[in-house]
């Protein structure tokens, strides 16, 4: 079905994301390292780059991070009941430097 | 934990009749997205259909014009707690598209413009509950509201109602959608509260 997955659509002026930046802030409730400056690999287009770099979705019901090269999901942050349920299967691989 | 998500602030009406459980009632009509918005010209748009044989049918903006078109007045319900009651509306229901195609599916997956899924079983698209729509109160359905056709399923969650929709595929077995792939409820029963899988 791979011809009903629809062209990436092109960005508009009036799409409202966030840089991936944007997870600091939640995300340092999770993680003792900051996320963001680690180095993501794409699952659907293999572009490698710097999570604070990603479009972040925040008005949906759960945020979502996209590729900026091919639109595809890379992250989903749920925040729900005191819980925070994080799915980063979009990634074939972070690299994160630690110190 | 500090990260509640502050959401959509609209004035607090609980427990209002129409109202299902755990949503208070806004007047504004809040625009979520979890990806950019595809910008779609009538005169590019199409419609297609699938079937689980792999017979399918199309429909380009003027054929789809032709089918059968109602005025629905819908109460909306958004998983993030929001519902906007007495929406106005425009379209083709979905009954119209379906008409006549020989099938033995009880379920169907939506697909949208930018790769947005949601699957539903047919029994909740067909029989006068969902319509294909194009207008908004009296006016063109706006690319942030899902223009140029969204699907309007009123009585589950607004993920359901698939902006920029193009086709839809019958499928014999239910298949996760979008979000239902992401820990979000197969069905979406707002009065059941049917939030999350």
């Amino acid at each position: 079905m791979s011809e009903w997955t629809g062209r990436p659509a092109e960005r508009s002026a009036e799409d409202d994301y966030l840089d991936g930046n944007a997870l600091a802030g939640p995300l340092s409730e999770v993680f003792a390292i900051d996320i963001t400056a680690a180095l993501g690999t794409c699952g659907t287009c293999g572009d490698r780059r710097a999570v604070a770099e990603a479009h972040l979705y925040v008005n949906a019901p759960a945020k979502i991070l996209r590729c900026p090269s091919c639109g595809g999901v890379l992250l989903r942050l749920d925040e729900r009941g005191g819980r925070v349920i994080l799915d980063l299967s979009g990634f074939t691989q972070l690299t994160i430097e630690v110190r | 934990m500090g990260i509640v998500s502050s959401g959509f602030q609209g004035r607090r009406k609980r427990d209002l009749p129409g109202v299902p459980p755990g949503q208070y009632v806004t007047e504004d009509f809040p625009v979520l997205s979890a990806g950019p918005t595809p910008r779609i010209e009538r005169d590019d748009w199409v419609f297609s259909l699938r079937t689980e044989s792999g017979t399918g049918r199309h429909w380009d903006w003027n054929v789809f014009m032709s089918l059968p078109q109602e005025d629905v007045t819908a109460d909306l319900h958004c998983v993030t707690s929001w519902s906007k009651l007495g929406t106005h509306w425009r379209g083709v229901p979905v009954d119209a598209v379906l008409n006549g195609v020989d099938t033995q599916a009880e379920f169907a997956l939506f697909y949208s413009y930018g790769g947005y899924t949601t699957n539903l079983p047919l029994s909740d698209v067909l029989g006068g509950r969902a319509w294909l729509v194009h207008e908004f109160d009296g006016a063109d359905l706006p690319p942030e509201h899902g223009g140029p056709v969204r699907l309007l399923v009123p009585h589950l969650y607004l993920w359901k109602s698939a902006k920029w929709v193009r086709g839809v595929e019958l499928i014999p077995q239910d298949r996760p959608g979008f979000w239902e792939s992401r820990g979000y409820h197969l069905h979406g029963d707002p009065w059941r509260e049917e939030r999350y899988g």
